[in-house]
């Protein structure tokens, strides 16, 4: 039986880039992702550098989980939205994205997702307020935390879409 | 119509890499070898591009044999037209290049 360990961590989302790095140099260090879990990851004891960790926001996708299989990636598991791979690195580079477009369109989908939680938050936040404070039923706390969910997920939403505009702009010049 | 269709680099050599009938790992591996390992398609950006090219029709998908689960793919003729255009284009793009700096180099 393999030697693991787990480590509670949060990340921003717009920092999923750091995150993954992160999660690579664990790899590097000898610990390689095997587990995901709400805020927590679990690493099993391998080679220093033995693999190579991807993470992507997607939905449910067989198809495309076949696909990365069959190219010698492992599926890791998946939390809300974020999917983690990782495959050997004897078996060379292993990326998800190799030009603009494909980063472009995963920023875009990242920024889809967190509107759509932040809107929700948004319209929930502002009943529960309404109710709480009209009525003898509390839910203002509620409300209140909501609507902090929605300022955060809109802050996370402007850095996503200040990398999209980066990259936008590269893509006026080159691939 | 396709004569003006500017393909991007990885569009260009998934197409390239299916004038003979490969699967997702063996483009990868033919597109590194056609450009000296040049152009590495990540794996993402590779399915991405399969899943437009079989919707537009340059590509079609070969019937999957008995047991295996990878999808072979092959260029169409459509495929094949879109991708001969697009080469007498790159010619036209070097040409012009060699003509205009072909003194200074």
């Amino acid at each position: 039986m393999k030697e693991t360990k787990t480590i509670r961590k949060v990340f921003l989302v717009y920092d999923f880039e750091k995150e993954e790095a992160w999660l690579n140099e664990m790899a590097e260090n000898g610990w390689a992702l095997c587990g995901v879990g709400i805020c927590s990851y679990t690493f099993e004891a391998c080679e220093p550098g033995e693999y190579t960790v991807r993470m992507e926001m997607r939905g449910h996708d067989d198809a495309y989980q076949a696909f990365l299989e069959e190219i010698g990636a492992e599926y890791i598991g998946r939390i809300i939205q974020w999917v983690y791979y990782r495959r050997k690195s004897s078996l060379g580079a292993f990326d998800l994205f190799s030009d603009i477009d494909s980063r472009i369109s995963h920023l875009q989908k990242i920024g889809r997702i967190l509107t759509a939680v932040g809107v929700i938050n948004l319209i929930f936040g502002t009943m529960n307020l309404l109710v709480g404070l009209t009525s003898a039923v509390g839910n203002t706390s509620v409300g209140f935390l909501n609507l902090l969910a929605a300022t955060l997920l809109m802050y996370c939403l402007g850095r996503i879409h200040g990398k999209i505009e980066a990259l936008q702009k590269e893509r006026l010049l080159h691939e | 119509m396709a004569d003006s269709i500017v393909l991007t680099e990885a569009t260009y050599y998934i197409l390239l890499s299916l004038v003979t009938p490969r699967h997702g790992y063996g483009i990868m591996q033919e597109v590194e070898d056609l450009s000296a390992g040049r152009v590495r398609l990540a794996a993402g950006t590779l399915y991405g591009a399969l899943n437009v090219l079989y919707e537009k029709g340059w590509i079609r998908q070969l019937p999957m044999s008995d047991g295996s689960r990878r999808k072979e793919y092959l260029l169409t003729e459509k495929g094949q037209q879109v991708l001969e255009n697009e080469v007498d284009r790159l010619r036209e793009l070097v040409s012009n290049g060699d003509r205009v700096l072909g003194g200074t180099r």
